[in-house]
């Protein structure tokens, strides 16, 4: 079942098709990798999707009903979070309290102020919860800038997880962080989502992980999608082979 | 048609001195992304200076040489700005903009008491240059003839500065930093010594606001923070880092002050405040300025 | 910034001294001492309300005379005009007032950030410092209003009783009550749920945003308690001073209230509290020490800004960590 539909999204800069005239479906259930070679659009769809660009055209339906141009606001409260390349935290806050915050948006809590935000347990514990889920518990009281790289991508995830989202929109999670790093990385990931029933979407560079956790692939080129399916047909296609995998073969 | 040409006549003249003061905080905006809160300041201190030396010469030298040493203003201002700049502003560069604000701020403090230290709390004039140049008529009015020569000074300064920016080499090592100083500096630019030349010229054109205006308006203490916020109105509306738009908002700028002062008089400084807030409503880079 | 709140014994092991401390002043010191101070609390409340501000949204307001004055104007034209001198009406008329215009600047200003932030917020306020000079016949311009004594909670000042006395005692205690519930107030505030929001706006807009929160409408509300708290303190001024003129409205005041919430530590909670107290007497000292005090304030702020940007509190953070981690002999 479709989750998410886009019909000819297209944004431009300038004179550049960034994304192109782009059909994309995401099922239910669904963890999909997008990939490409840098400038292929795959941020910008993500953006263009999210919120945080407008499309220039074209249209995105999420769950039968026509978000093309809803505020951020609007999609995050019908069920559309995500994690960014560039690690977008709250550097001054503790994790647990970056969690928590989450929790209190999606809750509706924020718009208190005469309430103690500590004194909430129940969000309390579920920001625990989440951060053990994530394996940050350790680091619960650290200010988030204090983090490792790796930690702080995954509080990044773990931040857009607590929206409880349907989808959820993944950008580069393991860039950045070391390769042995990137295995427990994906690991939680993945383990999370299913086990949320998310449908999640991770936009990737490396191909390893890519080929690893990801049972369907789409791949984009100059703001198209050049090819979609199975780590195996995605393997065999000359057209990405040539685009983007070099002619590096997996085993 | 005589009163207009007189009402034209001292937009013009309100929108040259502007011209230069808010210039000068738009090309230091340009090229180093920073607000100076203490631009006022330097137009008050050439002002002062300006006066000053004119009074001590006043008896030795014959009044038509007391004229040349007006510049001396602006280069005053522009040797402060030389002092300001790798001091208090070049470590907060990469600090977070508030930073920037702050130490400006506390630098229109200390200017200020500076100045009142130096010249005393009391207005200086330089009046002789201002009568000395005598007037025409312009049907009932008689128009003084040295606010003739500001008005010259302006557009001389604007078509300066215009062919110095894009027509000069420097101008183009200036737009080239102001518009992506790694690149700049990758490209063997010296960024720091670019900065602090942008720093001085941008002074000395707020110095020179303030030398010539002087033999008009007296050197007062004030003069600094009421130029500062006019300054400010000019580059709302015009656009940050914009020659053009601090041209175009002088004379705006210039144009609705004498409409306000002839025909409501006291709500002239509100209306000019309002169309800031409305400017940055609409715009807020404003009209010709990079978001 | 501390994420967590002080548990509740070590806050009362200090709080409670002090409080006492406070309680006790004015029967230990001097009448000009405690009205002295009492200025001190007055503008203790007005940076609370300006740090939710800047410290907890990240948004510099080079404009908040505009509130204080309105607070004070308020003050002075109930009495003007409605001829009435109760404290707790100053009060009411001054929220109200303050209120009303922060929520209308607030919601012009809050679509911006960074230097058009500030700027607008300047300008509006210089708006407002020349309406009330040239609505003299409203304001009475230069000259200003004055404001009699006001009655504090139904009790009048005693007939031969000297004013400066009045002031230092019951009025000094008014003060110090509200300065506590404020503070109190504006400490739940900032550690509620809409605190934390505030605070990841401050952090990462765009992250807060794709949180759920809508960050615009969340400043504006964080700039009406703001400029509320400083209309309130405005409103209690005017009683002290006796007089209100547009200086107020100035932004040298403005820049006043920015330079005492620098100076204590915009950081933290406390900060700015100590910053206004000590300000108080730093300008005191200042000018009755020379002529160029404002000169004096601005080598402060310059060295402060390059040397100790994260004021006195900070520093005082940063000492007492340093304490606590060398172990005991």
């Amino acid at each position: 079942m479709s989750l998410l539909t886009t019909g000819k999204l297209t944004k431009y800069f300038g004179d550049t098709h960034a994304v192109d005239h782009v059909d994309f479906t995401v099922r239910e259930g669904e963890v999909l990798a997008l990939i490409g070679s840098n400038g292929a659009g795959k941020t910008t769809l993500v953006n263009v999707i999210s919120g945080l660009l407008a499309p220039d055209s074209g249209t995105i339906r999420f769950r039968d009903a026509d978000i093309t141009s809803a505020t951020i606001h609007e999609k995050i409260a019908s069920g559309i979070a995500r994690s960014f390349q560039l690690v977008n935290l709250f550097d001054q806050l503790s994790a647990l309290d970056n969690i928590a915050l989450s929790i209190f948006s999606r809750q509706g809590k924020t718009r208190r102020l005469f309430a103690l935000a500590d004194a909430d347990t129940e969000v309390r514990d579920e920001a625990t919860g989440v951060l053990e889920q994530f394996g940050l518990l350790p680091k619960a009281r650290m200010l988030a800038g204090g983090l490792s790289q790796g930690e702080r991508k995954l509080l990044d995830v773990a931040v857009a997880y607590s929206l409880r989202p349907k989808l959820l929109f993944l950008d580069e999670p393991t860039s950045g962080v070391s390769t042995r790093e990137k295995a427990p990385i994906m690991d939680i990931i993945t383990q999370v989502v299913r086990s949320g029933g998310i449908t999640a979407v991770i936009i990737e560079h490396d191909m390893d992980v890519v080929f690893t956790y990801c049972p369907r692939i789409v791949a984009m080129h100059q703001g198209a999608i050049l090819a979609d399916g199975t780590p195996e047909e995605i393997r065999n296609n000359e057209q990405v082979t040539a685009n983007m995998l070099g002619t590096h073969r997996h085993a | 048609m005589d009163t207009l040409i007189v009402h034209v006549l001292t937009s013009l003249l309100y929108a040259s001195v502007l011209f230069l003061i808010a210039g000068g905080l738009s090309l230091i905006y340009g090229v180093m992304r920073i607000v100076n809160l203490a631009h006022g300041m330097l137009y008050a201190f050439g002002a002062f200076v300006a006066a000053w030396a004119v009074g001590v010469m006043a008896m030795r030298w014959p009044t038509a040489a007391l004229y040349a040493l007006l510049p001396l203003g602006a280069l005053a201002a522009a040797g402060l700005g030389a002092i300001v700049e790798p001091t208090l502003l070049r470590p907060f560069y990469k600090r977070a903009e508030e930073y920037q604000l702050l130490v400006t701020f506390g630098l229109l403090l200390i200017l200020g008491d500076l100045m009142r230290f130096l010249w005393g709390p009391y207005p200086l004039s330089a009046s002789q240059l201002y009568e000395a140049m005598g007037s025409l008529t312009i049907g009932d009015t008689i128009y003084p003839n040295y606010n003739l020569l500001v008005i010259a000074v302006g557009i001389l300064a604007a078509v300066g500065m215009w062919a110095f920016v894009y027509k000069t080499q420097f101008g183009v090592v200036l737009r080239a930093t102001s518009q992506n100083m790694r690149m700049a500096s990758a490209l063997g630019i010296n960024v720091n010594r670019v900065y602090i030349q942008a720093f001085t010229l941008g002074c000395f054109m707020a110095g020179l606001g303030g030398a010539i205006i002087v033999p008009s308006q007296g050197a007062v203490l004030d003069m600094g923070v009421d130029a500062l916020i006019m300054a400010f109105v000019v580059v709302v509306i015009g656009g940050l880092g914009s020659l053009e738009g601090a041209l175009f908002g002088a004379l705006l700028v210039g144009v609705v002050r004498e409409i306000g002062i002839t025909f409501f008089p006291e709500v002239e400084l509100a209306v000019l405040y309002l169309m800031a807030a409305v400017v940055l409503l609409i715009r807020p880079a404003g009209l010709f300025g990079r978001p | 910034m501390s994420a967590l709140p002080l548990p509740p014994t070590r806050v009362l092991r200090w709080a409670v001294p002090l409080l006492a401390a406070l309680v006790l002043f004015p029967w230990v010191a001097e009448p000009y001492q405690t009205t002295l101070f009492s200025y001190g609390l007055v503008m203790a409340i007005a940076a609370l309300g300006f740090n939710l501000l800047l410290g907890y949204t990240g948004l510099l307001s080079f404009g908040h005379s505009a509130y204080f004055g309105v607070g004070a104007y308020a003050v002075a034209l109930i009495v003007k005009y409605l001829h009435v001198s109760s404290l707790e009406v100053f009060i009411v008329g001054g929220i109200l007032a303050s209120a009303a215009v922060s929520a209308l600047f607030g919601f012009v200003c809050v679509r911006y950030t960074r230097i058009f932030f500030s700027i607008l917020t300047m300008a509006l306020s210089q708006v407002l410092w020349s309406l009330a000079f040239k609505f003299f016949w409203v304001t009475g311009g230069s000259d200003g209003l004055r404001v009699p004594t006001p009655s504090l909670l139904g009790t009048h000042i005693d007939p031969g009783e000297d004013k400066m006395t009045y002031l230092a005692h019951r009025y000094y205690y008014y003060v110090l009550v509200i300065f506590v519930v404020c503070t109190a107030l504006m400490w739940v505030i900032v550690h509620s749920p809409f605190g934390k929001a505030l605070q990841a706006i401050r952090d990462n807009e765009t992250r807060a945003e794709f949180v759920g929160v809508q960050v615009r409408h969340y400043r504006w509300v964080a700039f009406v308690v703001s400029g509320t708290y400083t209309g309130l303190a405005g409103a209690l001024w005017v009683p002290l001073n006796g007089l209100t003129t547009p200086d107020i409205l100035h932004w040298g005041f403005s820049g006043e209230i920015v330079f005492f919430t620098v100076l204590g530590g915009f950081g933290t909670f406390a900060g700015p509290i100590v910053g206004a107290i000590v300000f108080n007497y730093l300008k005191t000292f200042a000018v009755g020490y020379t002529v160029y005090w404002q000169m004096f304030l601005g080598v402060v702020l310059v060295t402060m800004v390059m040397a100790l940007p994260t004021g006195i509190m900070g520093m005082v953070g940063r000492l007492s960590q340093k304490w606590r981690r060398v172990p005991a002999p």
